[in-house]
């Protein structure tokens, strides 16, 4: 996994959960391009076109509440959206968001720190979250070492995969 | 610290069991044994493909066919061509690999109540599940959990899961229930209290003499509502109550997992006391299952357009008996459109001999056959712009019954039924 991410921020309220993020109507499908097309659609309509790849979503509390859809972080993934950076995250949302290799951050007093439009450089080698317009930095805590071990195999298909006696 | 005389909670001592350790604490990470994998329509495409990038492309291979459950109830009978196509991917799945435990066409009930009912899950279990309301197992003193498909993927592909030790809260309830309060009010009460994250990757333990006086559709809708305060369990020590249910549906599991509890003085990061004899029927307004209010406590009438019954929240027997109990008699409001889903054929089989059935008929329901379908806006019973529904299900986010402008209220099935007659939320005379 790429650990150093640029780019503009998109604002997403507390509590975003998964049928915001993509709406079951679309989940009869589970092609990348397909959902990210229709990502957040509810939070905003236009979001997909929006975004420009790299682009960071800055959240309040909870993001990904809700459904355990990986369809959530898919979605996300596949809009062109590099990081997600939230005061906290829903448990099974995170592990969805390690396991496919989106990569996650928790900052407490994220909401704050950002607003839409800021551009954002997210440095997880560095431990650092920097708002490049209003030129602030936030420290993060890093990932606990068993899920190190997971993005640093690229995600779990291929963590599980160097684990696996050869066939 | 001696691990092995550590005061363990009923959940750290089944996890324990399954990562092959004598004791484990919170924040530890583990792999366990998985006793039974569980997936449905939605989450198995995407399990199917990434179990192929685990073993071989075009030769997936799972651990046990015998641990593996897939459940088609969200998009079928198929809504459709898209779902149709997806539908069929994962049968031919399910027959490439004999799964044993797969439910399709007539078999299919709602997961959540049609696994406990087939006997696949008993208390001491680990279940896994590519979906977030796996945790209603927990009402049987499983540790069961939701996952997404990778995760799941895994492990079909292994037979473990990788858990970070959840720390634990503790809701003793107690006292009687007044009329027209079920296992659904106590849990929307709790979440109301905690909020939607308030036990984020924790477990929450249910106890209590209010607990005890609880019945099994009770204690699953609480369960199953665990994941709506984030916990990522939530969990009932069996007693006689259970022990009785699972001779109904013949899961056998050894004598000493009956009696599984936690230790008394394990450790909990917060206790709370819930009096159940305050509660009154709850009702839980749009956008979020924390907004619970009691129902005589609204402060103007909300008409409705549509009232669901049924989900895995609130489609056991039980329920569809206390929605005809209200119905009896009396006939939803001309503008109301009641859907009724019986959770399994089972429970519809036996709501239709008793007679339950013919009650909701005649009061004017619409029975459906068992699927998830409108809980999550899927289909059959989806919401126009500017629509309202009370709905016994478990989340009232925007957009979850359709529209992205309608709106959910969720309640037990006695506020649900009554309200379909009054036209408007309203609470049943006791």
């Amino acid at each position: 996994m790429r650990m150093k991410f640029e780019g503009t921020v998109f604002v997403a309220p507390d509590n975003v959960d998964t049928d915001v993020i993509i709406p079951a109507k679309y989940l009869n499908r589970s092609d990348p391009e397909y959902l990210g097309a229709h990502c957040m659609e509810p939070l905003d309509e236009h979001f997909s076109s929006r975004i420009a790849k790299g682009d960071v979503i800055v959240a309040g509390r909870n993001f990904g509440c809700g459904s355990s859809r990986e369809h959530a972080p898919v979605a996300i993934k596949a809009a062109g959206i590099s990081c997600v950076v939230a005061e906290s995250f829903a448990r099974i949302f995170y592990r969805n968001a390690i396991n496919i290799g989106l990569p996650l951050v928790e900052l407490p007093g994220a909401a704050k720190a950002f607003a839409a439009g800021d551009r954002i450089l997210v440095d997880l080698d560095a431990g650092a979250v920097r708002n490049l317009t209003r030129r602030e930095e936030h420290r993060i805590q890093p990932y606990p070492a068993f899920l190190q071990s997971i993005i640093a195999a690229g995600g779990l298909v291929p963590f599980i995969r160097a684990r696996r006696p050869a066939a | 610290m001696n691990r092995a005389v550590r005061p363990q909670t009923i959940t750290e001592k089944i996890i324990a069991r399954h990562a092959g350790e004598r004791c484990v604490e919170p924040g530890q990470f583990v792999m366990a044994k998985v006793d039974l994998a569980l997936s449905n329509d939605v989450t198995s495409p995407l399990a199917i493909k990434q179990l192929e990038n685990i073993c071989a492309p075009g030769a997936p291979q799972v651990w046990n066919r015998s641990r593996i459950a897939i459940v088609l109830d969200h998009f079928t009978p198929n809504k459709d061509i898209a779902s149709a196509e997806q539908n069929r991917y994962t049968r031919r799945f399910a027959r490439e690999q004999k799964i044993r435990h797969f439910f399709d066409g007539c078999r299919v009930g709602i997961e959540h109540a049609l696994l406990p009912e087939q006997g696949l899950v008993g208390p001491g279990d680990v279940v896994i599940g590519a979906d977030s309301h796996t945790c209603t197992y927990g009402a049987l003193g499983a540790f069961s959990t939701g996952v997404g498909s990778t995760d799941l993927a895994a492990v079909w592909a292994t037979g473990t899961v990788w858990l970070k030790v959840p720390a634990a809260i503790k809701f003793v309830y107690h006292g009687r229930r007044r009329p027209n309060v079920y296992g659904k009010d106590l849990i929307l009460e709790t979440i109301r209290r905690i909020g939607v994250d308030g036990a984020n990757y924790r477990t929450i333990e249910l106890t209590g003499d209010a607990i005890k006086g609880l019945s099994m559709a009770g204690r699953f809708a609480m369960a199953n509502m665990a994941i709506e305060c984030g916990a990522k369990n939530g969990i009932i020590a069996p007693d006689a109550v259970t022990a009785a249910y699972l001779r109904t549906t013949g899961a056998r599991r050894p004598a000493a997992v009956l009696s599984l509890r936690s230790d008394p003085d394990a450790r909990y990061e917060a206790v709370h006391d819930v009096d159940v004899s305050a509660i009154r029927p709850q009702v839980a307004l749009p956008h979020l299952p924390e907004n619970s209010v009691a129902v005589r406590d609204l402060k103007r009438r909300i008409t409705i357009d549509q009232a669901v019954i049924g989900s895995c929240t609130n489609g056991w027997y039980e329920d569809l008996v206390i929605a005809a109990r209200v119905l009896k008699g009396r006939k939803v409001h001309p503008y109301v459109r009641a859907l009724v889903f019986p959770a399994t054929p089972a429970i519809y089989r036996r709501a239709l001999k008793d007679g339950v059935v013919a009650t909701l008929l005649d009061a004017g329901c619409i029975i459906s056959p068992p699927t998830c379908g409108p809980c999550l806006g899927g289909h059959m019973g989806i919401l126009a712009e500017g629509e309202r529904a009370i709905a016994t299900t478990n989340r009232n986010f925007v957009g979850r019954m359709g529209h992205t402008k309608s709106e959910v209220y969720l309640s037990n099935p006695a506020v649900a039924a009554y309200s379909a007659v009054r036209g408007y939320i309203a609470e049943p005379p006791a």
